[in-house]
């Protein structure tokens, strides 16, 4: 009989990850055990104050990088401590705009239209169990792009996405859309976590080994079976790519964005994007870059139709959310090029990128929370025209992330389209460069044609308001857009930190 | 403190006073605009004094590290070309706000708004000529395009939205097709020695005539939707007709003219194999451009709309002088930039005056002016004057040198483009006729004159346009250096002898 092993799990290494779950739990005893009425503000202040103390550890482990951690299955090299310090920023941003509860349903269970949701509402009750779905949303999103096994990798996957469909259904208004969205959401992402797993078996198959680095040792030494591998990047990828919103595996991406509470939407639109391409960066970037040759002109052709498809389809939106749907779907195509770049600045420009797209979309989102009618808040474009006479605060705001969207000097989208194709562009890929320029003239037109709606039309008198915004959105609101211009004028310290940190151990 | 760096802030600190005044305090923050532009214009003169006539190399510069992690400095330095540029348009702001006192009152938003977003402009103006790094150079060049977006969108008339957004996204799809070969430029940098924007550096570059050619187009059909040339020049009309009288002296007068100073600085220096092998297509362009713009200048309704034309038809001129790469056609685009951005500024402003009087843009609406408002009409005659080069004005130096230096390498191109003046004739001469003289048309009598503020406004243009064309010069000592530096280090060498300072007299 084998002695038992005991697992060695560097407590220290996993410490940000182990804190926000530590929180979590604390949530859900929360939500045990006390009062309706003390609920909120306990939530509020667990919730931030462990995203807090993570940020504060992960900043004091970032020079214990380049090393694993729970038996060489979770890497925390210099690339995990950015990815999380970004998630763990972005999450902090869109928490604040969680925190307004004017969004959430109170009772989630309740039919739609029934007796129980109309009490509920009256009752005045707030919901809060959206705080501690958060925190374990955060926890997988957090070791997802650390995963250094494929196992792991999955279980990271599925950490981050099941709280995420619940939350996408909490919508206090349209509940239905929601719901549906939430289903749709449920069900696509289920198909994509097989697919995922269909791909981690062939790999597994392939390389007789779950771990990155044995993967990457098969692939290196060539001699497993080539039709494992390929069939393995294939489904992997298929996984990812649904993550990320690459075409063809966006179709979730507006529905979803549209139905989903807004300050969930701006969350996970931020959050995931970093989670899931940390995880791919760290995936083609270790494992599968010796396997370039199979998996770049794919990926180059997705990469493609994801940026024109994005921007040209982003044009016909009537809707705000959709729109930043679409733009999402196009901005995922301009980090795809930093996948593909393969090469220690298109890691960095990818890095980059996810944190300066990732701020302005919590940014972006927590505008439109702002904007009301009687109904709730008000998505349809037409309505935003003379955003700016009924409030210049919310309308400059909005311009200036469009502006960080469409990627014009002095904000921090300018810099990160710069590194990022640049990056492309180093390693060979022109022709990538050349359509992602072209697809963000086409992306500038619809940015701009809301500018145009927001600051020189005339408003209509339908109702629409935009609220006085409660501190902590209005917090949010401040920090994301200050970061996105800093990061535009003087992006030199952020860059100089990513570019001493970021690298994969192998 | 650096010269340029103080020049650039001082507008931006203006704009900070400005926006936190009170929204009902337009007067003062007028004044504030007029005395804050006036500080520049000063300045920028004063600079112009210290200015080594001497030397061809870049001068008042200063370098600072802003994003070493891509190699980008902080870089800002002026030769005679840029400076002359600086010149005009710190010499035009104060002028346009003079002009517009009251341009500001009709938009959708606050007088303030319009002051900060013109300083805003005049700052990223001054940065856009001197900038020494290829990357702040681009900042810049897009970065202006916002606040020209808001002025014409704010501040316009009639179809203005359809207008600043058709002017933005010609100018963004241009400036992308320039980042891309800013790009390929900056990896070619870090493969042959290391990741630079340095303008010098850049143009030591090895590289093949195919990644040359893709990358000068980069280059150039951004300053060519800039300049505008024809066929990229649609939006040029539209948003004349729409801005505000100043917004288009600021857009044609001014930043038209980065488009090609850009040619010069950018695609001549950097690419100069290029420019060679794609010369006979531009200069076909720029005569296109010259004659085109003309003949649609003459069928204009639109007073507006005619002097956009008109303006098409000078950018041909001064396209045409850029690459018929003689230092004379060099010296002489120089100053056409220079005289044009004086000539489109009287004609936008006394034809604004004469606009909001009357309120309408139609030629066909004035008549007899001349016995109205004399002093208004013969301002207009006088910019008509420069605009066609009559010669003892500044504009008829510029236009001679530019063909001059064309004819001695170009002489088919120089040909066609000179009857490009005698079409000038024609399209001044129509509508001086019809505005100022015949009959007074009704609705035309009771027109004021130009009051105190307006001829303190018009009397400096006027004169700068007599003086240079007297005596050019001052301006031609600036420029002639840079000009030939630029020529024999693009790798061509003048037919002719150095030009002589005198020439045009």
């Amino acid at each position: 009989m084998t002695d038992f092993i005991v697992p060695k799990l560097s407590y220290v290494q996993l410490s940000p990850i182990l804190i926000v779950l530590g929180g979590a739990l604390i949530g859900v005893l929360i939500e045990a055990f006390l009062s309706r009425k003390v609920r909120p503000i306990a939530q509020l202040t667990i919730t931030l104050g462990s995203l807090i103390l993570a940020l504060i550890q992960l900043w004091h482990i970032r020079h214990e990088s380049a090393l694993t951690a729970a038996m060489g299955s979770v890497a925390i090299d210099g690339a995990t401590i950015l990815m999380q310090g970004s998630i763990l920023l972005i999450a902090i941003l869109a928490v604040a705009l969680i925190a307004d509860n004017e969004h959430f349903t109170v009772l989630a269970a309740a039919v739609p239209g029934s007796p129980e949701e109309r009490d509920s509402l009256q009752s005045g009750e707030k919901l809060t169990e959206v705080f501690p779905l958060t925190l374990f949303a955060v926890a997988g999103m957090l070791l997802f792009p650390a995963s250094n096994d494929l196992i792991t990798l999955f279980v990271a996957l599925e950490m981050l996405s099941l709280p995420l469909y619940l939350m996408a259904g909490l919508s206090r208004r349209r509940r239905l859309m929601s719901q549906e969205a939430a289903l749709k959401y449920f069900l696509l992402g289920a198909f994509s976590s097989a697919f995922f797993l269909f791909g981690a078996a062939y790999l597994y198959g392939y390389s007789g080994s779950v771990s990155l680095a044995g993967i990457r040792a098969a692939v290196v030494g060539g001699s497993g079976n080539d039709v494992f591998l390929l069939m393995g990047i294939a489904f992997l990828s298929i996984g990812l790519l649904f993550k990320v919103g690459a075409v063809p595996f966006h179709a979730w991406t507006p529905d979803v964005y549209q139905g989903a509470p807004t300050p969930i939407t701006a969350f996970m639109a931020a959050a995931t994007k970093v989670a899931a391409f940390g995880a791919m960066l760290r995936i083609f970037y270790t494992s599968l870059a010796n396997a370039n040759w199979d998996w770049r002109p794919m990926m180059s052709i997705i990469a493609i139709i994801t940026m024109l498809f994005g921007s040209v389809v982003a044009i016909a939106q009537r809707d705000v959310k959709r729109m930043l749907a679409y733009s999402s779907i196009a901005h995922a195509g301009f980090l795809l090029t930093g996948v593909i770049a393969l090469n220690k600045s298109g890691l960095d420009a990818s890095i980059f990128y996810l944190f300066a797209y990732g701020v302005a979309t919590v940014g972006a989102f927590g505008v439109v929370t702002l904007v009301r009618d009687s109904s709730g808040e008000v998505t349809d474009l037409n309505k935003w025209a003379g955003l700016a006479k009924r409030s210049p605060f919310a309308a400059t705001l909005f311009a200036g992330f469009l502006l960080a969207f469409a990627g014009i000097p002095l904000t921090s989208g300018f810099i990160g389209k710069f590194s990022i194709f640049s990056a492309a562009y180093e390693s060979g890929n022109k022709s990538l460069v050349i359509v992602g320029v072209l697809s963000s003239a086409i992306a500038a037109y619809f940015y701009i044609r809301v500018i145009v709606l927001m600051f020189f039309k005339d408003a209509a008198d339908d109702g629409t308001s935009v609220i006085i915004p409660s501190i902590l959105t209005r917090s949010t609101l401040i920090i994301t857009s200050v970061i996105t211009i800093l990061l535009g004028v003087y992006p030199a310290p952020l860059l100089n930190f990513i570019n001493s940190l970021a690298s994969f151990i192998r | 403190m650096n010269m340029l760096t103080s020049l650039m802030l001082l507008p931006l600190i203006g704009a900070l006073l400005i926006s936190a005044l009170p929204t009902t305090k337009s007067l003062l923050a007028k004044q504030m605009t007029l005395g804050t532009t006036l500080l520049v214009a000063i300045g920028v003169i004063v600079m112009a004094i210290r200015f080594d006539t001497s030397k061809t190399d870049l001068q008042f510069v200063e370098t600072h590290s802003w994003i070493p992690t891509f190699g980008i400095n902080y870089s800002v330095g002026v030769d005679g070309i840029a400076l002359v540029l600086i010149i005009l348009s710190a010499l035009l702001a104060p002028i346009v706000v003079l002009a517009g006192w009251n341009e500001s009152s009709g938009g959708r938003w606050s007088a303030k708004t319009f002051y900060i977003l013109v300083l805003v402009l005049e700052t990223m103006i001054i940065g856009v000529f001197s900038a020494n790094d290829l990357f702040l150079f681009y900042v810049f060049f897009e970065a202006m395009l916002i606040p020209v977006y808001f002025l014409i969108g704010g501040y316009g008339t009639g179809q203005r939205n359809a207008a600043a957004v058709k002017f933005l996204i010609y100018s963004l799809l241009g400036g992308l097709l320039m980042l891309a070969s800013i790009i390929a430029l900056y990896v070619l940098s870090g493969e042959q020695g290391g990741h630079t924007f340095n303008i010098n550096t850049l143009s030591q570059l090895q590289m093949s005539s195919t990644t040359q050619n893709l990358l000068f187009l980069g280059f150039f059909i951004a300053f060519a939707i800039k300049a505008p040339l024809w066929p990229l020049h649609t939006w040029l009309p539209d948003a004349a007709q729409s801005a505000t009288p100043g917004t288009s002296v600021l857009l044609l007068g001014i930043l038209d003219k980065v488009g090609t100073f850009g040619m010069i600085r950018y695609c001549l220096t950097l690419f100069p194999e290029a420019s060679k092998t794609f010369t006979p297509l531009i200069l076909v362009l720029a005569v296109i451009s010259i004659i085109y713009g003309a003949f649609l200048a003459i069928g204009q309704k639109d007073l507006k709309r005619l002097i956009a034309f008109t303006s098409i038809s000078h950018f041909g001129f001064i396209t045409m002088g850029i690459f018929a790469m003689t230092s004379q056609g060099h010296s002489g685009a120089t100053l056409y930039m220079f005289n044009h951005g004086f000539s489109t500024a009287a004609l936008f402003i006394v034809g604004g005056w004469m606009m909001s009087r009357r309120g309408s843009s139609k030629i066909s609406d004035f008549g007899g002016l001349q016995r109205v408002t004399p002093v208004m009409a013969w301002s207009f005659f006088f910019a008509g004057m420069s605009s066609l080069a009559l010669p003892g004005l500044s504009s008829f130096v510029s236009e001679f040198l530019v063909l001059v230096g064309t004819y001695t390498r170009y002489p088919v191109a120089a040909i066609i483009g000179t009857f490009g003046i005698v079409l000038a004739a024609l399209y001044i001469l129509i509508p001086v006729q019809r505005a100022l003289h015949g009959p007074t048309m009704p609705g035309n009598e009771a027109l004021s004159d130009l009051n105190l503020r307006e001829k303190i406004a018009i009397a400096p243009v006027i004169a700068i346009i007599i003086a240079l064309g007297f005596y050019p010069s001052p301006l031609l000592n600036i420029i002639n250096p840079a000009s030939t530096h630029t020529i024999t280090q693009a790798g061509f060498k003048d037919p002719l002898a150095q030009i002589d300072p005198k020439a045009g007299k």
